[in-house]
């Protein structure tokens, strides 16, 4: 098995999902079975290739930095779950 | 007026022009067609009002000759797609009512040539499936059904909203996107056609992100040419996506009929694969005989690193996803559920706004991409993904487009596979490596299996050469010359 129950506690803090401990034991087993298929991998050659980290050969356009967009904070903050007097309300980040 | 809703969508284009119906006719049965199929779960919102405002307008510029290409043609619009004013979700539960600001690029150009808005289409949530069974709106119901029998069939996914709005007529086409065989699966279980375009043909902005250099726009319709129409006015380049190309948008419809007489097509032999349905290879092999009676050259390519796309596939794909959903924070807009503190909101959001198959793909992105698996994985991933683009070079050193099935299976039942995520994923075995190569891929209806359920066959083309997609497609349509049509049950 590739992964164990501790592994997918220690992945689910790092992603930030909240996954309750009887949940930990079946998805280790889930992950761990589509961890093996993807085990089939070490089988290709891959000595002296490029790692291939763009669908397009087109490298990327630059753009003059100028302010193209903004200006809007009722649109910015439309869908915001909380918000006063113009502002994004969350909880204490500090303490 | 139901049977304006079985017009293709260039007949209902010229009849616009010719003055026999009026786009606020042609509306008004298309509504009347998806307010009738609500069963088939296709549209998780209906905008009428809005359609028959559009509508109105169309009529106008009609009468007072500025009509645009597709003006008062109504349009479904996948659910990923960002709409200004009216609920955009991804199906999934994490963006709630989230309500746009702003409109996707392509259906800003949609809409600019005057197409109308009927609404949003039922999909996988973030577009992570392959039946559809992981909408938060529940799964989309395939319009076919075997012959004699009652039972649920999965639309395929994730555009299955768009499929199946447009084999059962509650559209005269639809806007798709495929990260991985989200339009052309869809498209074979529906007996539609569904192009991907080659990567950076359509902007992705405004598009809910999944696997961004993987994901793409494109269209589903019920004929190639109709898919041609659609296309030519979806793409087109915009500084908004930097990866969008800065090229022209031919006139797709123009390549359509065109003679096909001496084009080269390959026939990949490492698509044989284990365990395929005999009726799938023989349909392949048929669509070879179409080929070689139109005048194509049939030759055999080898692309050795095929079995491989899938698994490199599922690092990739999960790693953008986690990557590009970690913004789900319920800070900004979507759900947010409290917790004792920051981090605790964060992790309850998420807990309860994504789904089981989402959550599965960003614990597998999150794990791969962690420290000391990156190499062993994402960068392994990378490598053999070149290997797969490398494949293609060579085979199209000599030849022009491939011919390939599109699934290795019919549309199967809702339920049936659920339970295996690995199996699930297999669906897409052959149309996944067009997309880590960036390449365009076109799904046509090309016969009934014997429950009388759709196949479609695949062809492969070179990038941005989705002209000759076009071509090869309409001679294998009029080869084909699939009249069938789910019998309505709905």
């Amino acid at each position: 098995m590739a992964i164990d129950a501790a592994t997918v506690k220690k992945v689910a803090r790092l992603a930030r999902i909240a996954e309750p401990d009887d949940k930990l034991e079946p998805l280790a087993r889930e992950l761990s079975g589509i961890l093996d298929w993807i085990e089939q991998l070490n089988e290709v050659d891959t000595d002296g290739v490029a790692p291939m980290t763009s669908a397009v050969a087109a490298s990327l356009p630059m753009r003059d930095d100028v302010v193209t967009d903004g200006g809007d904070p009722a649109k910015v903050l439309a869908n915001a779950p909380k918000t006063e007097r113009g502002f994004f309300v969350v909880p204490k980040v500090v303490e | 007026m139901s049977e304006l809703t079985e017009l293709t969508l260039k007949d209902a284009l010229d009849g616009l022009a010719a003055g026999r119906f009026s786009s606020e006719e042609l509306t008004r049965a298309h509504v009347e067609a998806m307010e009738a199929a609500r069963e088939l779960n296709a549209y998780v919102l209906e905008t009428p009002e809005r359609a028959l405002e559009m509508a109105k307008a169309s009529d106008g510029r009609r009468a007072r000759g500025e009509a645009g290409r597709l003006d008062g043609a109504p349009l479904g619009i996948k659910d990923l797609f960002c709409t200004e004013g009216v609920r955009s979700t991804a199906c999934s539960r994490i963006l709630g009512n989230f309500t746009p600001t702003y409109e996707s690029s392509v259906t800003a150009n949609l809409w600019r040539d005057g197409a109308v808005m009927l609404g949003k289409l039922n999909m996988d949530e973030f577009a992570m499936g392959s039946s559809n069974e992981t909408s938060a709106f529940g799964p989309v119901v395939n319009p076919w059904r075997i012959e004699g029998g009652n039972a649920k069939l999965t639309p395929g996914g994730s555009s299955g909203g768009s499929a199946a709005a447009v084999a059962a007529q509650l559209c005269l086409g639809a806007t798709a996107t495929d990260t991985g065989g989200s339009i052309r699966q869809p498209a074979a279980f529906t007996g539609t056609v569904g192009i991907k375009p080659t990567y950076g043909r359509c902007s992705r902005w405004g598009i809910v992100a999944f696997a961004s250099s993987l994901d793409q726009a494109g269209p589903i319709a019920r004929t190639v040419e109709d898919a041609a129409i659609l296309l030519t006015s979806m793409a087109g380049h915009d500084p908004k996506d930097s990866t969008s190309l800065p090229v022209e948008t031919p006139d797709f419809a123009s390549f359509c009929g065109k003679s096909v007489k001496g084009l080269r097509v390959g026939i990949p032999k490492e698509y044989r694969v284990d365990g395929m349905p005999a009726e799938i290879e023989a349909l392949w092999q048929q669509g070879i005989n179409w080929l070689k009676d139109a005048g194509c050259e049939i030759v055999e390519v080898s692309l050795p690193h095929t079995k491989y796309a899938l698994p490199a596939y599922y690092i990739v794909a999960p790693a953008e996803a986690s990557s590009n959903l970690a913004r789900y924070d319920g800070m900004r807009y979507g759900l947010r559920v409290d917790g004792a503190n920051l981090t605790e909101t964060y992790e309850n959001t998420r807990a309860e706004g994504f789904g089981a198959e989402v959550k599965r793909r960003i614990l597998i992105g999150t794990y791969v991409l962690s420290a000391g698996y990156y190499d062993a994985y994402y960068l392994k991933a990378q490598k053999v993904r070149r290997r797969i683009a490398d494949d293609f070079d060579q085979a199209f050193e000599k030849v022009d487009a491939l011919l390939t099935p599109t699934a290795p299976s019919a549309a199967f039942a809702l339920g049936e596979k659920s339970d295996d995520p690995v199996a699930m994923y297999l669906n897409d075995i052959f149309t996944v490596t067009v997309n880590l190569a960036g390449l365009p891929g076109m799904s046509i209806p090309a016969g009934l299996d014997a429950n009388g359920l759709p196949l479609g066959l695949q062809l492969i083309g070179k990038a941005l050469d989705e002209g000759t997609l076009f071509s090869i497609g309409s001679a294998v349509e009029k080869a084909a010359d699939f009249k069938a049509r789910p019998q309505k049950w709905w």
